[in-house]
């Protein structure tokens, strides 16, 4: 009886030493601005890519998503992959090309992500390819010139923990919070050492870009990877995607497999209930300060561990928040659609579905996954519904979730964004970052303040 | 990598929980060339009010300076895969981190730098953050470090540990590995064809 994680760890083991350290092939490396380290390390060994046509670039970290290149530093990045990519021999999908887009949005959309595959790249949110079945993982820049070098990476092997979600979501509840409910439960390292499969009938409900959320958030818990068994939902997603195989019928025979047996045994389950999920907001610097928008700013003074009482209150005089105050009475300065997380078509038109006929009280961008969802948007009319509305509409790219492209919040300015990492500085100096999902959203944009988003709703969906 | 084995030194206190690698360096230093050294973003805006070095903030004390042991609180090295972290911690001296829980790609590209994260319980973090600043002594070998007469066992996966010992590099033994890796390619090819994007 085997576990998902277990089939996927087997099908790309090559060897596993005396001591325990295990030699895995990897089926897919996601190159981006940002593994220029690597390929520094390899050209200081005077060593080619082992597999370039298992290798892709991507420009998304640093990428203008208006106008030209911020700064000369920037434009260096993007130039450095693409004179990387080139000098051996790896698809780049750079600035301008029709497929550009964020590595976690453009991969799958792609159809270079499959199920089965064993996926790294430099980026910690490389568990959202796991969405279709795939063991995706980030590794750093030593581990990214070990894999240009050897298409092989050494890992010990996770212990295997299963997230199952009973029940089914109500309305304006949706993927990000239900990552946020498990993250906010057991903590921001509560997943730590762990590969999570995702299960439940909540978790089969999703859309392929829900499940993408779902899996890329895995990081924020601690997690190792996140996983979503493929199902039909999976094979129709990807069928005739660009990359996708000649003979999908015939790959999605054997993909059929890639589910845990039925007796199949866990190191860790954990059960939540959808219908204790709300629209979930955060409230401090961490992905685990998480709490449904009917809530209230928690009071350190009612905390016991001094530790927690200390951290809560530097996170509230970082925030700028005072402890009880109900988290709707929050007024933002701005807000953010955007990023690995959720920039997705599906994302777009949730938060297109509130802001119609809207007009947003605060400014904000909105920067599609990649240039395909853009086109998309477009031709569904979203970008008019984001413009009348008063948001600006821009490019794609990793944007102002990490503020390396210029695009970041003021200091002491206060955001709504749909990212995944509401550490301090995060989307700039001094930035205050609320996490919620897309339609949260653009209704803090309506009202001005952290919203609950399904009143906005009620007679939209 | 340079193997060690005893490291002795001194220890500064960082008592915060979840300090993410988006602290440890901000995302605008990463694109600065490695040769000019990254020592000087450690921490950066953690440790400034606006331009000037916050007083309050342990790592800014006289007594802090020359530190290279840093003790914290759970979860150090969460979030961002960024290597760069370690480059800052091991560019401004640091060659130990001493926590309760660490990010699991920070702890890895810890290693990959000779960077040791050393695990301990939560009361253990307590004690030697009250000792902090002093002195403290790390044997690799006996998984201990010793402050005073307080010595404490550390956790850390053996293969890591060994990597430390040893300096070793992955990709030198990766290559005694070479016959096994163009056999299971051949296998991948045949098991997966797809894997194999057409052009």
């Amino acid at each position: 009886m085997k576990t998902l994680f277990d089939k996927l760890w087997e099908d790309h083991l090559i060897l596993t030493r005396a001591d325990g350290a295990s030699l895995l092939w990897v089926d897919r490396h996601y190159v981006h601005e940002g593994s220029h380290h690597g390929f520094r390390t390899l050209a200081a060994r005077g060593m080619e890519v082992a597999e370039p046509g298992l290798t892709v670039g991507v420009a998304d970290h640093y990428v203008p998503t208006r106008g030209p290149v911020a700064t000369p530093d920037i434009a260096r990045m993007v130039q450095t992959l693409a004179d990387n990519t080139a000098a051996h021999g790896i698809r780049l999908f750079g600035l301008g090309h029709a497929g550009q887009g964020i590595v976690h949005v453009m991969g799958p959309e792609q159809g270079l992500t499959l199920p089965g595959m064993l996926v790294v790249c430099g980026d910690s949110h490389t568990a959202t390819h796991g969405a279709l079945g795939a063991y995706g993982f980030g590794i750093g820049a030593t581990e990214v010139a070990h894999v240009l070098a050897t298409q092989t990476t050494w890992q010990r092997k996770p212990a295997r923990m299963r997230i199952t979600f009973t029940g089914q979501a109500g309305p304006g509840v949706g993927a990000k919070d239900m990552a946020l409910a498990w993250i906010a439960r057991l903590g921001a390292d509560g997943a730590r050492g762990h590969a999570v499969e995702y299960a439940g009938p909540a978790v089969r409900a999703l859309s392929v870009a829900g499940r993408l959320t779902l899996c890329n958030l895995s990081i924020e818990g601690g997690a190792r990877t996140g996983l979503v068994a493929p199902d039909q939902t999976t094979f129709d997603w990807l069928r005739g995607r660009t990359f996708a195989p000649a003979d999908f019928d015939a790959a999605c025979a054997d993909w059929a497999s890639l589910a845990s047996d039925p007796d199949a045994a866990f190191d860790r389950e954990v059960t939540l209930d959808m219908a204790e999920v709300a629209p979930i907001v955060t409230w401090g610097t961490s992905p685990e300060d998480a709490l449904p928008i009917t809530a209230t700013i928690p009071d350190p003074s009612r905390v016991t561990d001094p530790a927690q009482a200390s951290r809560i209150a530097a996170a509230l005089d970082y925030m700028g928040l005072t402890a009880g105050r109900p988290l709707d009475s929050v007024a933002v300065d701005q807000v953010f659609i955007g990023s690995c997380t959720n920039a997705r078509i599906e994302d777009l038109r949730a938060a297109a579905a509130v802001l119609a006929g809207r007009q947003a009280k605060v400014p904000g961008m909105v920067s599609p996954g990649s240039a395909l969802v853009k086109a998309q948007a477009e031709a569904e009319g979203l970008d008019r519904i984001f413009t009348a509305a008063g948001l600006d509409w821009v490019g794609s790219g990793c944007s102002m979730c990490v503020g390396m492209n210029g695009d970041v919040v003021a200091p002491q300015s206060r955001c709504a964004s749909s990212t995944n990492r509401n550490f301090r500085g995060r989307q700039g100096p001094g930035a205050r970052t609320h996490l919620m999902s897309p339609a949260m959203v653009a209704a803090a944009a309506v009202t001005g303040h952290l919203t609950d988003v399904r009143p906005l709703l009620e007679g939209r969906i | 990598m340079t193997g060690w084995t005893l490291h002795h030194g001194l220890a500064a206190a960082l008592p915060l929980e979840n300090i993410d690698t988006d602290q440890i360096i901000p995302a605008r230093f990463m694109s600065a060339p490695r040769e000019e050294g990254y020592g000087r973003f450690l921490l950066h805006d953690l440790r400034r009010d606006g331009d000037a070095l916050r007083p309050d903030f342990t790592l800014n004390h006289p007594q802090a300076q020359g530190a290279s042991l840093l003790v914290a609180r759970r979860n150090f090295g969460g979030g961002s895969s960024r290597e760069a972290a370690v480059y800052a911690l091991h560019d401004a001296g640091f060659r130990v981190v001493i926590a309760p829980s660490f990010g699991d790609i920070f702890a890895a590209n810890a290693v990959n730098n000779g960077l040791l994260p050393a695990r301990i319980t939560e009361d253990q973090a307590d004690r030697l953050l009250a000792a902090c600043p002093a002195v403290m002594t790390v044997d690799l070998q006996a998984q201990m470090l010793t402050t005073g007469s307080d010595s404490i066992p550390f956790a850390l996966d053996p293969v890591w540990r060994q990597k430390l010992i040893n300096g070793w590099d992955d990709i030198d033994l990766t290559a005694s590995h070479a016959a096994a890796i163009t056999a299971f390619t051949k296998t991948r090819q045949a098991r997966a064809p797809w894997v194999w994007p057409n052009d």
